[in-house]
């Protein structure tokens, strides 16, 4: 596989180890290739690795409080919030219900799920490893300190809406899953594969649209099966209710 | 993704295994279905060392190709695109052998 590197000047490049062509351009500054004086050190060490261990401190606190966590990922304004309401509607009284807002600034959305016998904390990724896109372990570690989290059965964390960011760090949830909405288009799972990819369950939101859309269903799920061939498909909208009620089941009721 | 963040953790990765000795170059290992583009990484290392006690110290990117076992034709392969198909039989039962590393590898070293 190719060594990508800058040298010097500016210029960068790819290639192998060898250097057998090297006549066109000074090979000083190749790092790794037998330089005089020094001595490769392997070290082998996740790059993510300080978010990983604070993710599984998060998961032996889940552990500890009996709570299952779900960690939910979508586009902006795929219906993440608006999926939460009904959700919170159907399960309130059942099940005792946490949500950890996460949100680049206002209070909106969590102001949105108050009122439906949920405790919610907000947090504005202002701060962190990383910065405003998504939730890390630690932020989602600062906003459990103000959940009642052994009450709860259940713990959703709803991240920051953006299709490529959050799909990169483990929070220590026990299962991943997005919304996705019929009207991003049937291509999404090919632009954002890693998205698409992290998640155990991918809700198809919108659906109530479909008779006014030019959206092809079918394109939409071969190509969410090629990059996931594992995921599990829930068909709902947000509006209506309709298949509401699948997703409740797969939330409290999968175990993984 | 977030290039400059991850430089820090590169550069704080550095700074913990190099001690008293200075690190001239690093080696960082990147699956292809990581988001990360190489040149926004190499562009934030050098902003981000400039000046510190890694300033020179080359980074140099070791993109590690996307390798699958197919369960049902027994074929490994490596991807181009990151679809879990077997490019051989086409099948969809395909278990990730390698593609998602992000890893300092080793790092370079001056003789004390």
């Amino acid at each position: 596989m190719g060594r990508f590197h800058r040298h010097a000047d500016g210029t960068a490049h790819e290639h192998d180890g060898s250097h057998i062509d090297d006549t066109d351009h000074d090979a000083g500054d190749h790092s790794g290739y037998a330089l005089t004086g020094t001595s490769r050190v392997a070290v082998l060490e996740d790059i993510f690795s300080e978010n990983d261990r604070v993710a599984a401190e998060n998961r032996a606190l889940f552990a500890a409080a009996g709570v299952r966590t779900v960690n939910l990922m979508s586009s902006p304004g795929a219906g993440k919030t608006s999926l939460l309401t009904h959700t919170l509607a159907r399960l309130a009284g059942r099940l005792r219900i946490g949500i950890l807002e996460g949100d680049i600034a206002t209070s909106i959305d969590a102001d949105r799920l108050e009122g439906y016998g949920a405790a919610v904390a907000l947090v504005n990724t202002a701060a962190g490893f990383g910065g405003e896109c998504h939730l890390d372990a630690v932020m989602v570690q600062s906003g459990l300190s103000r959940l009642p989290l052994a009450e709860l059965d259940l713990l959703i964390i709803e991240n920051v809406g953006n299709l490529v960011c959050p799909a990169e760090f483990n929070v220590g949830e026990h299962a991943k899953a997005m919304v996705y909405a019929v009207t991003e288009g049937e291509e999404k799972p090919l632009k954002y594969p890693v998205m698409f990819r992290a998640v155990d369950t991918v809700v198809v939101n919108k659906v109530d649209l479909l008779p006014y859309l030019d959206f092809d269903l079918e394109l939409f799920l071969a190509n969410l099966h090629d990059v996931n061939p594992r995921a599990t498909v829930i068909q709902a909208s947000a509006r209506t209710g309709a298949g509401v009620e699948e997703w409740c089941r797969w939330l409290v009721g999968r175990n993984t | 993704m977030h290039e400059l963040s991850l430089c820090e953790a590169i550069a704080a990765t550095v700074v913990k295994h190099a001690g008293d000795r200075t690190a001239a170059g690093v080696v960082v290992r990147i699956g292809h279905l990581r988001q990360v583009v190489p040149d926004a990484l190499a562009f934030c290392w050098t902003m981000l060392t400039e000046g510190t006690s890694l300033e020179g110290c080359a980074l140099e990117i070791e993109q590690v190709p996307v390798v699958v076992h197919c369960g049902g034709c027994g074929e490994e392969s490596s991807l181009d695109l990151p679809l879990m198909i077997c490019p051989a039989c086409e099948g969809d039962d395909v278990t990730l052998l390698s593609g998602e590393e992000f890893q300092v590898a080793s790092l370079d070293l001056s003789e004390v």
